[in-house]
């Protein structure tokens, strides 16, 4: 009998959703399961570190890692993956983009470490614990990852060849991925493994879309009485569609709230930030500097919407540090 | 059955014990990592010149910081963003945060909203717990304990029970999780969840799809709970291995309930039972910050819970020591019944078997388990059926202003609290979360330090350390989240017995499909 292909699937900064997509395959995971081998899945399996350090580089043929790189120890785990693996794909947003952990770039690792253990009105630490990497308790040394400044995304730890978009991507995308590694017609290194058009094309509401939508104001979800037929933007909602690759089949929409951009950009887009601010822009009735201003106030929280789950891997990648604050920290 | 391999580890034990103490006085144990951990979950062991336990530490290596980078995002993302928190319990985090931003806001949802969160939270409840019983926990008892390693798995209990079972048990998990997706858009990581409401309301063709999968998981939740009794309760080793003492702990215990005091995932106040089963407190969300608090220790990036009033006197257990436990057993303890009928009788039969509350036994969370199971079953049934529930009235507008919020829902692993701070825009300016095990993490700590205490002794660790040491924290469903993941049901683990400095002295492995094996 032929040697099965040997697969990976490994957990850094995220929520588990992915791996859940995986288990969402319900009966089809079975498939999975017969095709190809899986050689470490820590959720599951007692296949540990070391026995990955024992195989030979590229013994695995394909790991799927999801969530960012945010500890020693992820960053540790995403190198020796690389180098054991044939292929190594970025699973789910926040591998792919950063994703909503991400969004701590827009802080520095002191400030999340005091808010969360001193600053909590529920926490009660007069001495100022933190935790610490190495510790003597009674004697006893007992130690934790060191926890970095800045949230990364997998490539830029490490050489990535493919990327699955989505949080999670949905079993739809995961499958058709799944389809073309096992299909042996490799895509060109570094492609994303969904369509290449915006979620518009697919998109339930698309016919609803004017043909000349303007927009003068942006609504808050919870201003307004959302129609359940009828294009998010039209509505004056900001929905992240326009700025946003497709294959997901609009899920959000279903549900009638706007699209929050998780699967990225499509390839002929560096930015999804920049992106989906020049579609807005493009869209507003008013072509006076003032008026657009105004328009543009009415979206409370730019960056945390344009870049949802794609800041550490956009252009501003994170808020700049104060090096006051941050000296004799490993700055990443 | 002895067989060749268990002999050949009996003597491995041997061995590398002989050598530890023999070379060394003093060792440290490691189990890393725990695999069924969100992320990394691990425990050291540490033993004294005698070879006895010490000191324990379970220790999680995590920490995203979502409380510091929620400031100066809109609250009504709240639901969206920190159901990333968890991705098999998405929406527990959603529903949490969604309540809170109807407290932020002021606002009161119209009837048909709240049925309709209620009845998306319930078809979330039965799944989850579901799952564990039959994937995560079940293979100890449906199998067995004793059993040997390679059956106690998911596969073993499908052995048991027969292949039709297994299936029956996948299907309506995916028929379930359908449902959440027909209303919710994404069944991992939901989008429904507004102040004030819900984003879309249920057309009659959704109604009528949620009650015809609601009225076959009542069938399975009967069904499940028969399981349970037939193998678990007409066993009296099962029976004396939940009463042992190794897996009992005096605490507090918390939980929602109605205004009846019946177990509540939805809404309702957090009452509080002493060690000896008295009604400590009762308290409203809004009141959490009088009564909880959480302590920091250095050697983990959770934090532990704790009664405030009572106060932090370490990981001890008893009236004086503020420790709680959440999560099925802990609401079973608080309540005074359930509100449906089946699983009222269930509820009722729990409590006389097992001697009357509060039941301090950890294992029979399984159990507890199961009777919420039915009653999540028995309430989905009921709002599904519900007329009120396609009312196209599904959203109040806000119309005040924001300023402060509290969202506590029961999460399938315990009380969950999202507390919420705005400016008037209702831009968040402070947040703060306590996650389901957190409250839970002192005792789990304590569970697995007695388990190790009790089963390891001297240098002679017997080999059934590894599946009795993860009984102990098994039962809570620590696993923030990765029940479902775990196709095969058999923990790995891997215990090395280290000397003072840290040299590997002997490492046993208990692979994936449960042969034990020594490196």
């Amino acid at each position: 009998m032929a040697e099965k292909p040997k697969v990976a699937f490994y957990w850094c900064a995220s929520c588990g959703g992915c791996e859940e997509t995986v288990v969402d395959l319900a009966e089809a995971v079975l498939d999975v399961v017969a095709a190809v081998d899986i050689v470490f899945w820590p959720v599951a399996m007692d296949f540990k570190r070391k026995d990955v350090e024992a195989m030979p580089d590229g013994a695995i043929l394909a790991t799927f890692l999801n969530g960012a790189i945010r500890t020693t120890e992820q960053e540790e785990m995403a190198r020796l993956l690389r180098s054991k693996s044939k292929l190594l794909l970025a699973f789910g947003s926040c591998s792919h983009l950063g994703g909503i952990p991400g969004l701590a770039n827009l802080f520095d690792r002191e400030s999340i470490l005091q808010s969360v253990y001193r600053e909590s009105p529920s926490t009660v630490n007069e001495e100022g614990v933190l935790p610490s990497l190495r510790h003597k308790d009674n004697g006893h040394a007992v130690e934790l990852p060191g926890f970095y400044q800045t949230v990364r995304t997998l490539s830029q730890v490490v050489d990535v060849d493919y990327y699955i978009p989505g949080c999670p991507p949905t079993p739809r995308i995961l499958r058709t991925a799944l389809q073309t590694l096992l299909s042996g017609e490799l895509p060109p290194k570094g492609t994303v493994l969904a369509p290449d058009y915006a979620l518009c094309e697919e998109c339930p509401r698309k016919d609803s879309k004017p043909e000349n939508l303007s927009i003068s104001q942006f609504k808050r979800p919870q201003e307004v009485l959302i129609d359940e037929e009828k294009c998010l933007l039209a509505q004056g909602l900001l929905c992240m569609g326009p700025a946003t690759r497709g294959g997901c089949e609009a899920p959000c929409v279903q549900g009638n709230m706007p699209c929050t951009g998780c699967c990225g950009p499509t390839s002929r887009v560096r930015d999804q930030g920049a992106k989906i601010l020049s579609s807005l822009a493009s869209l507003l009735e008013s072509k006076e500097a003032a008026e657009i201003d105004q328009a543009l106030a009415t979206i409370p929280d730019p960056v945390g919407s344009f870049y949802r789950y794609s800041l550490p891997s956009s252009l501003l990648r994170r808020k700049k540090l104060d090096k006051s604050r941050t000296a004799g920290t490993p700055v990443r | 059955m002895p067989d060749a391999k268990e002999a050949t580890l009996q003597e491995a034990w041997q061995e590398g014990a002989a050598k530890a103490n023999t070379d060394y006085v003093r060792r440290r144990i490691t189990i890393d990592p725990i695999t069924r951990l969100e992320g990394h979950g691990k425990i050291d062991v540490f033993l004294d010149e005698a070879g006895k336990v010490e000191r324990a530490y379970f220790q999680v290596p995590e920490l995203r910081g979502f409380e510091k980078f929620v400031q100066g995002r809109p609250a009504e993302d709240m639901p969206q963003i920190t159901s990333r928190i968890c991705g098999v319990c998405p929406t527990a985090h959603h529903m949490a945060a969604t309540k809170a931003l109807d407290d932020l806001y002021h606002v009161d949802p119209p009837p048909a909203a709240k049925k309709i969160r209620e009845l998306v939270y319930s078809t979330f409840i039965t799944e989850d717990h579901a799952l564990h019983f039959y994937f995560l926990g079940g293979p100890d008892f449906v199998v067995g304990p004793e059993a040997p390693a390679g059956e106690r798995n998911v596969l073993g209990v499908i052995a048991k029970v027969g292949v039709d079972v297994g299936k029956r048990v996948i299907a309506m998990r995916r028929r379930l999780r359908e449902l959440i997706t027909l209303a919710g858009g994404k069944v991992i990581h939901p989008v429904l969840g507004l102040p004030g409401g819900v984003a879309k309301h249920f057309t009659a063709d959704m109604q009528k799809q949620f009650q015809e999968v609601a009225a076959e998981a009542v069938d399975f939740a009967q069904f499940t709970l028969q399981l349970f009794e037939d193998v678990v309760l007409k066993n009296s080793d099962y029976v004396s291995l939940i009463l042992s003492d190794i897996y009992t702990h005096r605490t507090y215990y918390m939980g929602m309930v109605d205004d009846n005091n019946h177990v509540n995932f939805y809404d309702g106040s957090i009452r509080v039972v002493t060690p000896e089963g008295g009604e400590w407190k009762k308290f409203r969300p809004r009141e959490y910050l009088d009564n909880i608090a959480e302590h920091v220790e250095p050697w983990s990036y959770v934090k532990f819970c704790y009664l405030k009033p009572v106060g932090w006197k370490g990981f001890t257990e008893g009236a004086d020591s503020g420790i709680y436990s959440v999560a099925p057993l802990a609401r079973l303890n608080v309540a005074d019944g359930m509100a449906t009928p089946l699983a009222q009788q269930a509820y009722a039969k729990f409590c006389s078997i097992l001697g009357g509350k509060p039941v301090h036994h950890t294992l029979a969370n399984h159990w507890a388990r199961v009777v919420e199971l039915l009653y999540a079953a028995e309430r989905m049934k009921e709002l599904a059926d519900d007329p009120q529930i396609t009312d196209s009235t599904v959203r109040t507008l806000p119309t005040e202003k924001p300023t402060e919020g509290v969202g506590i829902v029961e999460a399938p692993r315990g009380t969950l609290i999202h507390h919420y701070w705005t400016n008037d825009q209702g831009i968040i300016e402070k947040a703060n979360l306590i996650v389901a095990t957190q409250g839970n993490a002192a005792r789990i700590a304590m569970s697995v330090e007695k388990a190790a205490k009790g089963l390891i002794s001297g240098a002679n660790v017997p080999e059934g350390v590894l599946n009795k040491v993860e009984m102990a924290f098994r039962a809570y469903d620590p696993c923030h989240g990765c029940a479902t993941h775990s196709l095969p049901g058999s923990m790995p683990l891997l215990i090395r017995v280290r000397d003072q400095s840290g040299n590997t002295l002997a490492t046993l492995r208990r692979d994936f499909n449960g042969s034990v094996h020594r490196e």
